[in-house]
């Protein structure tokens, strides 16, 4: 079997690693909380990093009116389905298709990765701006608008007492090489093809 | 940038100052130019080296410190009611203070011993004593909360306890007061010869920890003062001093202090097994509380056991040996080897120090000297290993290193004393502030000690801090005995009479320390572990309130519907999973403390309205920023209303 052929069997597996690994992961820190709240997002279930953390979350967050962390969401349903999809999408494209395949489905990861980072941005966004009107503390801007209490996309964002930080872990990474792979794998086998028609 | 220029400047000009002046005048600097502030000193946010669990004497409870700091930490209710933990006064706890007499509100707490495994602490429990109403509590060391404790029947004044054998096959207790067993409407002045000595052996289950009175044995109407395992080659014995082998009963200070020679009583246990297992013990009637809390339940009960097995020292031979002791002594102290059993006579100025192996041959060639109701007196010279002779007046208590150094106190000449195991000579004497009796080396008492530092409990404080009145603080005095020479490094202030204490290195308990009750293995009667279960139930003229408490509201928090001469439970169940964030509760007009809940916990107080009105209860403990709103109403209609129960939280 061609190299790239086994390279692209490997980008179209390495996102299943997303059932094992969690996807992001949001971490708040403060003087109270010596060692940090944390939540493990996996592409079904919000998970504690420590017992009840999730729980401890709420109840800080209830005090300026933010809604509680759902039990489920339904992109539990829809990520996972997407990403078996796709995985044996991948694996029938590596056995099956022509080389310039792999290109089109890593760029297809790429656009469901970015239209999910989306989703998980408006979710977030919602979180942090959407609060109860009888929240029992409100802050504002300097500007005199609400503050909002949205935790980072990407990196480390101080919010009010809490340090939040939001950052991809080992399931994104998974997802990342996998999508890295198919390009390699079409590049081999561009290669192979050149390699053969001379 | 400049303050910090100058502070720099200061400090290091000060330092300089100092050292300079500890050079020159090193002598009359004292505790400042050798270190002493230095090496006592923890900084914030660290942590000490070692744990200490300090008795609280007639305060009836445990202290736990941290050292070199001296800071105190926690005090565990164990005998006494406590009003700021609810102790003795929720209905959870009010069993654990049941005994054969009743609910007893108090003890006098003396002597905390830590788990052993093999000879070395484990820091699984730590037991202690309750003399007055003779009793051995249990402390769990992974909640830091007593959670047993067993009455011990056919004694008084249990203070030869609670000493651990060296697996924890065995808590210890014994009568200081000898009385008629059974007990008997007879004369005081037939003491002799009628009234009786018990020696206890409480078995602890090696798994759950569990209590059990496995035997008593009887002895002559002795005074039994205090107790210490064999450890090593001596594993299987236990050794109890006595005084007033007089058996005077009256003007004891006297009467009791005329023989030359009282006794160390050297009591073979796994003998006394053998014995039982041969049935050779009679049964006999009793009336004893056995008081177990569960931690799933969050809830105490209390059992009246009916019998005790007691095996006769005076029929049983091999079972108690005496070994003449001079002048009274108090402490009975083994050494980490097992060999060096030390006697200290309170009334002397040398101290006795017995050899188990002489005792072992004399015993094997009974070498005997009399007997005393029928139990083999064994020859003074045949066991006598050593005499530290002329080492201070009053020996009380003995703690060893583990460097082949005995650590003596001196109650009349207010000193510690360091001397050598073997050659028996004095090495080292420093001053206690004043009149010391009990001192503690982590582990000084097993195989295993770690000799870094002596703590030492004194009985007198009088000029030592500001004073407080007629009646000053109670201390504890703590040395370096690291090196050759004794270093006292700290006074600090104690809870109650500090008797003994039991230290340990902070490492083989913290991790095991909970945090948290997961709220999901509460198993509470009365529990109410989500909000759609809160409810008020009513049964005639009681009435049970399930009530929940989260950061920061009761829930319910108004209830209507209650009337004068209900009786109200308030079984309240903090819904926190969180470290450190208890709550309390508190009911206006209450006849009973408050309740302080810890994460996942429940617990119960009872309150009974004598008045019509609206009456708040609250938080009583700042869990938040919204803590002081944290509260909420009971409405108390007439006796005669037919208001139905209601309830509420929020619109």
């Amino acid at each position: 079997m061609k190299y790239s052929r086994i390279l692209m069997s490997f980008a179209a597996l390495l996102p299943l690693l997303l059932f094992v690994f969690p996807l992001w992961s949001i971490t708040l820190e403060a003087p109270q909380y010596p060692t940090p709240l944390g939540m493990d997002i996996y592409i079904n279930d919000f998970a504690d990093k420590n017992p009840h953390d999730i729980k401890n979350i709420n109840l800080m967050n209830h005090y300026v009116g933010m809604k509680y962390i759902p039990e489920a969401i339904p992109e539990f349903k829809i990520f996972p389905a997407g990403i078996i999809i796709t995985s044996v999408l991948g694996l029938a494209l590596a056995f099956l298709a022509n080389h310039k395949w792999f290109l089109y489905w890593g760029i297809l990861m790429v656009l469901l990765s970015a239209a999910g980072l989306y989703d998980f941005y408006l979710w977030e966004h919602d979180y942090g701006h959407n609060l109860d009107p009888k929240a029992i503390m409100k802050f504002t801007n300097p500007d005199g608008s609400a503050m909002g209490f949205q935790p980072p996309l990407f990196g480390t964002k101080k919010i009010l007492n809490f340090v939040a930080h939001s950052y991809p872990q080992l399931g994104a990474f998974s997802l990342g090489v996998g999508i890295v792979l198919s390009f390699i794998a079409y590049w081999k086998g561009r290669k192979e093809l050149k390699l053969t028609a001379a | 940038m400049k303050k910090i220029i100058y502070s720099s400047a200061v400090m290091l000009c000060s330092l300089v100052l100092l050292v300079s002046c500890g050079e020159e005048n090193s002598k009359n600097r004292g505790a400042l130019s050798s270190g002493a502030a230095e090496k006592v000193y923890v900084a914030p946010g660290e942590y000490d080296e070692f744990y200490a669990f300090i008795s609280g004497g007639f305060s009836g409870q445990l202290s736990v410190y941290g050292l070199p700091s001296g800071r105190l930490f926690k005090v565990i209710p164990v005998f006494s009611q406590d009003a700021e933990k609810a102790w003795g006064y929720n209905e959870e706890t009010k069993p654990m203070l049941q005994t054969s007499h009743g609910f007893i509100p108090w003890d006098d707490s003396h002597h905390p011993d830590i788990s052993q495994t093999n000879g070395e602490l484990d820091g699984r429990y730590v037991f202690i004593n309750g003399n007055n109403t003779p009793r051995i509590a249990k402390i769990d060391l992974s909640v830091f909360e007593t959670t047993e404790i067993i009455e011990i029947p056919n004694c008084a004044g249990n203070h030869s306890s609670a000493f651990v054998t060296e697996n924890t096959e065995y808590v210890v207790a014994g009568t200081r007061f000898s009385v008629p067993i059974p007990q008997a409407d007879i004369s005081i002045k037939d003491y002799k010869g009628n009234f009786k000595g018990s020696l206890s052996f409480i078995s602890v289950d090696p798994e759950d920890g569990g209590m059990d009175l496995s035997f008593q044995i009887l002895m002559p109407g002795f005074d039994y003062d205090l107790a210490h395992p064999g450890r090593g080659a001596s594993h299987g014995w236990m050794f109890f001093s006595t005084y007033n082998s007089e058996e005077a009963s009256t003007l004891l200070e006297v009467n009791a202090s005329q023989n030359d020679k009282d006794f160390i009583a050297a009591v073979n246990w796994k003998k006394a097994e053998e014995y039982i297992k041969a049935g050779k013990f009679t049964t006999m009637p009793a009336n004893y509380a056995h008081n177990v809390y569960d931690e799933s339940t969050h809830t105490a009960t209390s059992t009246m056991k009916k019998e005790v097995r007691v095996l006769d020292a005076s029929s049983l031979p091999g079972l108690v040996y005496l070994l003449p002791t001079p002048k009274s002594p108090h402490g009975c102290d083994v050494d980490p080897t097992g060999e060096y059993i030390v006697g200290n006579g309170k009334l002397s100025a040398d101290l006795t120090v017995h050899s188990f192996k002489k005792m072992i041959d004399a015993i094997e060639n009974e070498k005997f000297d009399g007997e005393a109701y029928g139990i083999p007196i064994l020859k003074f010279e045949d066991v006598l290993a050593g005499t530290v002779k002329q080492a201070g007046l009053g020996p009380l208590h003995t703690e060893f290193d583990g460097e082949g150094n005995g650590y003596t106190t001196f109650f009349i000449s207010s000193e510690v004393v360091k001397w050598k195991v073997g050659s028996w000579e004095v090495v080292d004497r420093q001053p206690c502030y004043y009149s010391v009796g009990h001192l503690m080396i982590p582990g000084g008492n097993s195989r295993k000690p770690f000799g870094k530092y002596v703590v030492a409990m004194n009985k007198i404080t009088k000029d030592r801090y500001l004073p407080t009145g007629p009646e000053v603080t109670q201390s504890a005095q703590l040395y370096d005995i690291s090196g050759e020479k004794m270093e006292l490094l700290l006074d600090f202030p104690t809870i109650g009479e500090p008797h003994y204490a039991a230290g340990i290195p902070a490492d083989l308990v913290r991790e095991r320390s909970r945090k948290i009750f997961n709220l999901t293995e509460n198993k509470h009667k009365y529990a109410t572990t989500t909000d759609a279960d809160v409810k008020v139930v009513r049964n005639g003229k009681e009435v049970h309130v399930y009530m929940t408490m989260i950061r920061s509201h009761f829930n319910p928090d108004n209830i209507e519907g209650i009337k004068v001469g209900d009786k109200v439970y308030f079984h309240v169940t903090n819904l926190e999973q969180d470290y450190d964030v208890p709550h309390g509760v508190s009911m206006i007009g209450a006849n009973t403390s408050e309740l302080l809940i810890m994460p996942g916990q429940t617990e119960t107080f009872v309150w009974e309205p004598k008045q019509v009105g609206v009456w708040p209860f609250y938080c009583t403990d700042f869990c938040s920023a919204l803590h002081q709103e944290m509260q909420g109403y009971v409405r108390v209609s007439p006796a005669s209303s037919d208001l139905e129960l209601s309830w509420s939280l929020g619109d």
